[in-house]
């Protein structure tokens, strides 16, 4: 990959501390482990390949682009369309043999951040896109241009929380003060994530044109993944509210991690940072910031989950009949 | 993967990245490619960490660290300017870690230029910027150091001998094998799409709107994508007919040998004591 853009979502070694890269490690190990299972129950031998040859076209699909303005271009990630088109599990698993094949072989992403890369973007980035697709399908009752708009939305999404997940990881870790590393991630990815919601519009398009059985089986069966989808809601839901809060007071993050330099803060972490972190957030403004958006996200969840309930009885009387 | 020929003489982008997919291995015969390939996997990765857990301005470890890796990727033959160019490649992610400079603690410096207003910067924030970047820089090296040396299907056995899950190491295996193929495909693929002007300059491109350009790259996804998907169809007709059951090839385990745990003990002590002297001498 000598020649690829380098996607600011990889992160390098050496910039993440090493208590943080251990825990998003063994946070990662076991979602995988869980997906392992989960892939190995429900579905036989006949998907190993279609896995393996699917994340190596993922792989490869990221040399597709397209010119999007003065010489930046817009390019596949692949953690949405590989939620939609296989459900949640088996992405992940995809998309962790992606991240790990760019860390391992082509040096894009390190070995030791890998931890934090895989939540990124083999577990956020389908879990993301996986929840926001299915609720969505259901509030559009599954029209055609329903499949678009949740296309586009799961897309921009995976990418846009995905990237709110790295800024505060390097946050955390002292590497970057979160007042410039948010907005800054953010406003990229916010971008990038237009791109990567436009090919996966395309891509759908040309599916639905040509094996339209692919997402009509899909968007049958999602009742099983509905830990998934609320996992998928919560950590949405924790990344967008906690970003504001850690930007506009950065600190807690920034005092401890400066104070102390690396060692320290891998030793106190667990004393310093929470204090460090909710005291901020004790004062007015924040809290309520937090409040109004947990409100605000509980009613759209709730309303969503009402109407998936509404939707859901006669899709299931009309599955009896059949 | 697109020649350079072809890629000079026409005057579109014939394939952005002509040498995308180039496989890092570099077959010699040097001691370090010998090596057991599960001792490089726990040597890298233990010296990634010893190196990250070196705390900020410690510049004696720092140089002692690069030293070695250095000079391990000398004495495989790897060639210094393939070395020094491979791990160049996590330097733009520096950007991320700038803004310590200016945002870092007191004593601040100042710098002028040229008598335009003096700029403040952190002297620790600037220590740590540069402690970040300094091991970014050796991590990749390393990380190369591995790949540049180890074989792919060698570099599977040694994750599954470390019992890393074998539905995973599968998984991985049949995207290594299939990722060159495929990537083959999308070159002709991105070679049909300017061959019909859709990258072309905007006097000449049909539909030129940015919505347009993305719904052609679009459908040029959901395309290698069925087509990888019937792909893995044929390939699970063709790994049936030879035998496939679901479980892969029982393959040996063999110990690592005393040779090799010597090797790596001396590696990772050694690794202790760069960690303890960059302990002392750090900020």
């Amino acid at each position: 990959m000598l020649f690829s853009p380098i996607n600011p979502m990889h992160i390098p070694d050496g910039f993440l501390s090493v208590l943080l890269s251990i825990v998003l490690w063994v946070i990662s190990v076991v979602l995988i482990g869980i997906a392992l299972r989960k892939t190995g129950q429900t579905i036989g031998e006949r998907q190993v390949p279609l896995m393996g040859v699917l994340a190596a076209a993922i792989f490869a699909g990221q040399m597709l682009n397209f010119s999007v303005t003065g010489g930046t271009s817009g390019h596949l990630l692949g953690a949405a369309i590989a939620a939609i088109l296989l459900g949640p599990w088996p992405a992940v698993l995809v998309m962790t043999s992606v991240v790990a094949v760019q860390a391992l072989l082509f040096q894009d992403g390190g070995i030791l951040a890998l931890g934090a890369n895989l939540f990124n973007m083999a577990i956020i980035g389908p879990f993301v896109a996986y929840a926001l697709f299915t609720l969505l399908m259901k509030l559009f009752k599954k029209q055609t241009w329903g499949l678009f708009i949740a296309g586009f939305i799961a897309a921009w999404s995976s990418i846009f929380i995905a990237s709110l997940a790295c800024a505060l990881q390097l946050a955390l870790s002292g590497t970057s003060p979160a007042n410039i590393a948010v907005p800054a991630m953010g406003a990229i990815h916010a971008l990038i994530g237009i791109g990567e919601g436009l090919i996966t519009i395309g891509a759908l398009a040309f599916i639905f044109a040509a094996r339209k059985d692919l997402l009509i089986a899909d968007a049958n069966k999602p009742a099983r993944n509905i830990g998934v989808v609320v996992g998928g809601l919560l950590l949405s839901l924790v990344l967008v509210v906690l970003s504001p809060l850690a930007s506009s007071h950065p600190d807690g993050l920034e005092w401890v991690a400066e104070k102390h330099g690396f060692i320290e803060v891998a030793r106190e972490a667990f004393y310093n940072i929470v204090p460090d972190y909710s005291m901020p957030g004790i004062s007015n403004p924040a809290l309520a910031t937090i409040a109004a958006g947990i409100l605000g996200a509980v009613i759209v969840f709730g309303v969503a989950y009402g109407i998936a309930r509404a939707e859901k009885r006669p899709s299931a009387q009309d599955d009896a009949q059949r | 993967m697109a020649s350079p020929a072809l890629k000079s003489a026409h005057p579109l982008k014939t394939t952005p990245k002509g040498r995308w997919l180039r496989e890092l291995y570099t077959p010699n015969h040097s001691a370090v490619h010998r090596i057991d390939a599960r001792v490089k996997v726990i040597f890298t990765l233990a010296f990634i960490v010893f190196l990250n857990l070196t705390p900020s301005g410690a510049w004696p470890a720092y140089v002692l660290f690069f030293t070695w890796m250095f000079s391990l990727s000398l004495s495989s033959r790897l060639g210094i300017v393939f070395v020094l160019k491979r791990s160049l490649l996590a330097l733009p992610f520096v950007l991320a870690a700038l803004p310590l400079v200016f945002t870092g603690p007191a004593p601040l410096g100042h710098i002028s230029v040229l008598n335009a207003p003096p700029l403040t910067y952190s002297v620790v924030g600037f220590y740590r910027f540069a402690s970040i970047a300094i091991k970014a820089w050796v991590s990749v090296m390393a990380a190369v150091l591995l790949a540049a040396t180890t074989r792919f299907p060698d570099l599977l056995t040694a994750f599954s001998q470390l019992k890393v899950p074998t539905l995973f190491i599968t998984i991985i295996g049949l995207m290594w094998r299939y990722l060159f193929v495929i990537s083959d495909e999308v070159t002709r693929m991105l070679r049909a799409r300017t061959s019909r002007s859709a990258t072309a300059p905007r006097s000449n491109r049909s539909g030129g709107s940015l919505f347009w350009r993305a719904r052609v790259t679009g459908g040029m996804a959901g395309n290698l994508f069925l087509r990888s998907i019937e792909r893995s169809d044929r390939v699970y007709a063709a790994m049936l007919s030879r035998g496939y059951t679901g479980q892969p090839a029982a393959q040996k385990t063999t110990r690592l040998q005393k040779k090799d745990l010597l090797v790596l003990a001396a590696g990772v002590i050694l690794l202790v004591i760069l960690w303890l002297l960059g302990v002392i001498t750090g900020g």
